[in-house]
């Protein structure tokens, strides 16, 4: 049977396993809407604004590990879809984008909503794409799942002319077996030699660290880091991306490191002698001031992208290659090896870890305390959420001081399970990304951590919520502020809070999330916070936005100190620098 | 240092404004470009110089080697390689010719036209020969003056083929 573009095109995303199609109709993209309509196999979800498509398609492949897939329409919905691309791209998710474009003869004469997509999105994007002849498209989706899902994953962008879509041509579907490119070898692995020196380093290290990044859950290589370490028993420091692939709840675990880290966890990096790096890429959140990292360390670094390698700090020993297959020669060479760990020495290192996390660890039992100030503290608020959904939920966040807590909070012990933009830092993240995972899945209990500022900038997804019935938790962290901004101002800028605050115009959120359908509950005392959650999470089949105000005036501690500071520089409170 | 890197890339649309873009987005200069198909015509070789330290040029070159588009990236710089450009000239100070011709004469200078108002003729020569060339002649001499870029191919019997 022939098809025309836009069924080629549904067909070909049916035969990649695509479920969900996240969109927004216009023009360029009305022939593909049609054959949207003439179909069973994918659901279509109509979001409110194209920056929600994109972020929801990228909880999905966050939660799933698939890509997700966003539609839009040419022009303007191509632009709204550029913040999800950026996002994508900074954290590596396979999201692929189709823009509708206008029709080909058009292309270049300033036509109705027409703008450079591949332009615009070329340097956000992995690869890009223009459907020139339409009955490449199968082709053409074939490549860009196989390169947005293979190596170091990234986003894709499909352009497809509209006339590519014309329902009076028809033309023949095939599918090839395999995908080869010639200019594209995602696959490499590790060099035995590299491995070997790794083994051994890691093996007569006496303050060894191992440094996991958003890489270790993109490789899906969680199981194999658990496995390294029950043979190094070395402290596990996680980056913001990492968080879940190493169970939080294991003793080797010092919780996350950077800007926000443990104190325990930038100490460890900063006086290790040994620091494996997998699958991070030593970001400027990480390091602080790069000359003056880790000074003892030797660093051993495992990534899929080379160009990730050396590029802030010199690695001692790169291994270039898949996570997993990666590990998996790691530990195999230290089975076989004949050096065995310093047992020694690691047991008065992680001791150090210990003396230091008694010292200035953070107090994760806050929420027992009886506490002198009326006001909720916004950290009791993610410990009450770990306790009500006893740490297994999804938790996706904005960006903010409520997305630190949750990174510091929220014991995650399951890769996958937390959904934030970390690159990026994209506020506006948190409620489609929700969305995308709800829908993935739809029987466990996913909750958007967010803050006021954050959730207004895609508030309008809450009426997506309600079309497609997505019973999320939404628990606004209300500080009344753009609390992260204001935090910087009163460290650096002698607290005049230029643009960071609307106290007076804020939405009364519970009549929002009424007038939208969804259940509102405010929350303005810790006596009533415990109860008001579990009552919030008893109601399984409605979207309920818990408003909670909190504390203003707290700050995310620790915080390292720049600029020119260390890893061990950091403010422990507002006025201990340790 | 200046540098000259090697690129093969799929002969594809928008292909080459990745390469062009991306040395821009990563805070690197383009010094000179020269891009053409070669052999069965789906790909071409680009040939870039650039200025910067060897870690500078290893950043770049592994960037490039991550676009989908290209096949295969090298440093000449390297190693022993040749390096040659070609330039094209105009001038109407017809009194000049001979001196011109003169200094033009070791770099294989040709000349393609000439008549009552202008002269135009073409050489070839490492970039740095070009360039005292040029200065021979005397910048304000010329009317104008085209330039290839650097291209560059390695010494003896090392290849960059697909
Ligand atoms: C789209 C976007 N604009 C601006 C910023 C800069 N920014 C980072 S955190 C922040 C404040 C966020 O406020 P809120 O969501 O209320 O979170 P809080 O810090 O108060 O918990 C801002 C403005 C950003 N990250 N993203
Ligand atoms: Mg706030």
């Amino acid at each position: 049977m022939k098809l025309s573009g836009g069924d080629l095109l549904m067909r070909a995303l049916k035969d990649e396993g695509v479920k969900f199609l996240f969109g927004y109709p216009g023009g360029a993209a009305l022939h593909i809407y049609d054959a949207i309509f003439r179909q069973k196999a994918l659901q279509h979800i109509l979001v409110r604004h194209e920056q929600g498509a994109t972020h929801a398609a990228d909880g999905y492949s966050r939660a799933t590990g698939k890509p997700g897939v966003a539609l839009v329409t040419s022009g303007p919905g191509a632009t709204n879809a550029i913040t999800g691309l950026a996002t994508a791209y900074m954290d590596s998710i396979p999201l692929i984008v189709i823009s509708g474009q206008v029709q080909s003869h058009l292309i270049g004469t300033d036509s109705f909503q027409e703008t450079d997509m591949i332009g615009i999105s070329r340097p956000i994007v992995k690869h890009s794409f223009i459907v020139q002849n339409a009955e490449d498209i199968p082709r053409i989706i074939q490549e860009a799942f196989y390169i947005a899902t293979s190596g170091r994953p990234g986003p894709v962008v499909i352009d497809i002319p509209k006339d590519k879509t014309d329902p009076s041509k028809l033309f023949q579907y095939k599918r090839s077996k395999q995908v080869t490119l010639r200019s594209y070898q995602p696959r490499v692995l590790p060099h035995p030699g590299q491995i070997k020196k790794a083994a051994k380093n890691l093996l007569s290290a006496e303050r060894p660290v191992i440094y996991a990044g958003g890489g270790v859950i993109l490789g899906d290589a969680h199981k194999e880091l658990i496995a390294l370490n029950k043979i190094l028993k070395a402290p596990v420091a996680h980056t913001l991306m990492g968080l879940g692939a190493y169970p939080s709840n294991d003793k080797y675990f010092t919780g996350m490191l950077g800007m926000h880290g443990t104190y325990q966890a930038n100490m460890a990096m900063h006086n290790a002698d040994v620091i494996l790096a997998i699958g991070a890429r030593f970001d400027d959140r990480i390091t602080n001031t790069p000359s003056l990292f880790a000074p003892k360390a030797r660093i051993i670094h495992i990534d899929v992208d080379p160009a990730s390698i050396s590029k802030i700090i010199n690695a001692n020993i790169p291994i270039v290659g898949q996570v997993k297959e990666s590990l998996i020669a790691l530990i195999k060479e230290i089975k076989r090896s004949k050096l065995k760990i310093d047992s020694d020495a690691l047991e008065s290192w992680n001791g150090q870890i210990s003396t230091w996390r008694t010292k200035h660890g953070l107090n994760h039992d806050l929420y027992l305390q009886k506490t002198k100030s009326k006001m909720i503290l916004p950290q009791v608020v993610v410990q009450e959420l770990y306790h009500a959904t006893k740490g297994n939920a999804y938790v996706t966040s904005d960006v903010g001081q409520h997305q630190m807590f949750v990174a510091q909070y929220y014991h995650f012990n399951k890769p996958r399970r937390w959904i934030n933009s970390g690159g990026l830092g994209t506020m506006g993240f948190g409620l489609p990304a929700a969305m995308g995972v709800k829908l993935a899945y739809p029987k466990h209990e996913v909750v958007c951590v967010t803050g006021e500022g954050s959730i207004q900038m895609c508030i309008q997804e809450l009426s997506t919520c309600m079309q497609y019935n997505l019973p999320i938790k939404i628990i606004n962290i209300n500080n009344e502020a753009l609390g992260m901004v204001r935090q910087w101002q009163d460290m650096n800028y002698g607290g005049r809070y230029s643009a960071s605050t609307y106290a007076d115009s804020l939405p009364d959120f519970v009549k929002l999330a009424e007038s939208y359908g969804h259940v509102g509950m405010k929350v303005t005392k810790q006596s009533e916070l415990r109860k008001t959650l579990n009552k919030a999470f008893a109601m399984k089949d409605r979207l309920v936005f818990v408003d909670v105000y909190v504390d203003p005036n707290e700050h995310v501690y620790p915080m390292l100190v720049a600029p020119n500071g260390s890893m061990q520089d950091m403010w422990i409170t507002k006025n201990i620098k340790a | 240092m200046k540098r000259i890197i090697s690129i093969l890339i799929e002969n594809k649309p928008g292909a080459l404004a990745r390469v062009v873009g991306l040395f821009h987005q990563r805070g690197y200069n383009i010094e000179s470009l020269n891009v053409g198909p070669v052999f069965d015509g789906t790909y071409s070789r680009m040939s870039v110089t650039t200025r910067g330290s060897e870690n500078d040029v290893e950043q770049i070159t592994k960037q490039i080697n991550k676009i989908i588009d290209v096949i295969k990236v090298a440093d000449l710089t390297e190693g022993e390689h040749h390096e040659y450009e070609f330039i094209l000239i105009k001038f109407n100070k017809l009194k000049l010719a001979e001196k011109i011709q003169k200094i033009l004469k070791p770099l294989g200078g040709r000349m393609l036209e000439k008549n009552t108002k202008v002269i135009v003729m073409s050489a070839v020569g490492s970039s740095s020969d070009i360039e005292i060339a040029i200065k021979a002649i005397g910048r304000g001499n010329l009317v104008e003056l085209v330039r290839s870029g650097s291209l560059g191919l390695h010494e003896g019997e090392k290849v960059l083929t697909i």
